[in-house]
């Protein structure tokens, strides 16, 4: 990292922020779409509020929380991250949110708690990517963290962008950023929490898993099947005949902060 | 061939090469659009990536209307043989445009990463074979080009079809969840090749 703004939390942030437009026009968010543009465009039909969050499994306090209860209780801070998608781009992103820990030690995880399954939104007639059939993921779409991955202070649950309330293209009203990890570990418009037991079945790795592993860690030296994990295009730099591309980095960055979570562990099978 | 021309035909004022010259040129307008968009930044977040994408789908597009010509005349009648290359030289040209952006734009011609793309992920493999079948295609179609190859030259160009096909493959395994575009393309590509098996006594039932 070369920039030297800090985040709140105390660790260095990255590079200056991706253009607020184009972190919410350049998405993936396969329930409204395959295009990056789609959700943006098609996201119009879904209305995120009133929401509420269950907390559920082996926890000692379940509960179901309204989202303005979540926000009350944890409060907001700003986290500027690296965001790096397995498709090889990236953008650094002001998130808004709080830790996923602080929700997690309010639920108390009992004992022999060892995995976080998440669950998001399954609402087809208000989202258009859900009502693919063959040519789409399995709905909803199901995440999931080692209990250490999820207690881990930069794991955030975010319920804004830039200053303002998640939009809807964004994963509205509140979504998973796992920092270090690739996109799509982040999973969007959380309706569940679930402590469990065992690993849980994550979307992607459901639909291919030679090509999404449960850990999905950004590593420049475990290969997508389709393409290289080396380096990664900027998005919002460059120009139309050249790119802006720079190294990938392992854990995106985040190397000093996570590298402990996976000691002894082979990243080239464990991808 | 009917030899008593159509009564509804008009002549057209311009000579058949300035008529292939000119929708040549006209069917140019969406890469220029592209291109102008980009520059202007109007193209979105990922403006290369956009012409990459929208380079291609125009190279298949121009592929299958090219393959399409010769059923059109058999079956529907409609007699658009003066503009099938025009119409192979603009699925060239897109493809073109496609690879440039792709190796010079996106990867900044680092011939390293390029080899490992090429070599390791089928997509790409396909990619390229169908590449360098349109530029031979390409670069055999002009009027010397033709007379110099005699016979050989239409064998050669049958090699469109297998084009044809590793484009369905390169575009339908592209993406990181089956789509539904490929699918439909795929389908009115292999219709289109098929209708080329029907046998010669059945079609003039037809």
């Amino acid at each position: 990292a070369t920039g030297t703004a800090q985040n709140a939390s105390g660790w260095p942030a990255p590079e200056k922020p991706t253009p607020q437009n184009d972190v919410t026009h350049y998405n993936n968010f396969y329930e409204f779409g395959t295009d990056k543009g789609d959700p943006a465009e098609l996201s119009g039909a879904f209305k995120p509020l009133p929401w509420s969050v269950q907390i559920d499994g082996l926890v000692d306090n379940p509960r179901t929380w309204a989202l303005e209860d979540l926000l009350k209780q944890f409060g907001q801070e700003e986290r500027l991250y690296r965001m790096r998608c397995v498709e090889a781009w990236s953008m650094v992103i002001p998130w808004n949110g709080f830790s996923l820990a602080a929700l997690l030690k309010a639920a108390a995880p009992k004992m022999g708690a060892r995995y976080v399954a998440f669950t998001s939104v399954l609402r087809p007639s208000e989202m258009p990517g859900q009502r693919r059939g063959l040519f789409a993921l399995k709905w909803p779409y199901v995440e999931g963290l080692r209990l250490d991955e999820a207690m881990h202070p930069l794991t955030l649950l975010a319920t804004g962008v830039y200053g303002e309330t998640l939009p809807t293209q964004n994963g509205a009203p509140i979504r998973l950023v796992v920092p270090w990890k690739y996109g799509f570990k982040g999973i969007k418009s959380i309706t569940r929490i679930t402590v469990t037991d065992r690993q849980p079945p994550t979307s992607w790795n459901l639909m291919a898993p030679e090509e999404y592993g449960f850990y999905a860690n950004v590593n420049p030296a475990v290969d997508h099947p389709r393409w290289s994990q080396a380096s990664e295009q900027i998005i919002g730099e460059g120009s139309l005949f050249r790119t802006a591309r720079k190294p990938t980095q392992l854990f995106n960055g985040y190397a000093e902060q996570v590298a402990d979570l996976y000691q002894g562990m082979d990243l080239r099978k464990d991808f | 061939m009917s030899s008593i021309p159509s009564p509804r035909r008009r002549r057209s004022r311009f000579s058949p090469v300035t008529r292939q010259v000119l929708l040549y040129l006209f069917f140019l307008l969406p890469a220029a659009m592209d291109i102008a968009q980009g520059m202007a930044g109007t193209l979105g977040p990922n403006p290369t990536s956009a012409c990459l994408h929208d380079f291609g789908r125009y190279a298949f597009r121009f592929l299958l209307v090219s393959l399409a010509v010769t059923p059109l005349k058999r079956f529907v009648g409609v007699d658009i043989m003066l503009y099938r290359r025009p119409l192979g030289l603009l699925a060239f040209t897109y493809a073109a445009l496609h690879v440039f952006f792709y190796v010079v734009v996106a990867r900044h011609l680092d011939t390293h990463i390029l080899w490992q793309d090429f070599s390791s992920r089928p997509f790409l493999t396909f990619g390229v074979l169908t590449f360098l079948i349109l530029a031979a295609l390409a670069s055999t179609s002009t009027r010397r080009a033709i007379r110099a190859l005699g016979r050989k030259w239409a064998p050669l160009h049958k090699l469109a079809y297998l084009a044809m096909i590793f484009a369905c493959i390169h575009y339908s395994i592209a993406f990181k969840t089956w789509h539904v575009e490929p699918f439909i393309y795929t389908v009115i590509a292999i219709c289109v090749l098929a209708l080329r098996m029907v046998p010669r006594s059945a079609r003039r039932k037809v």
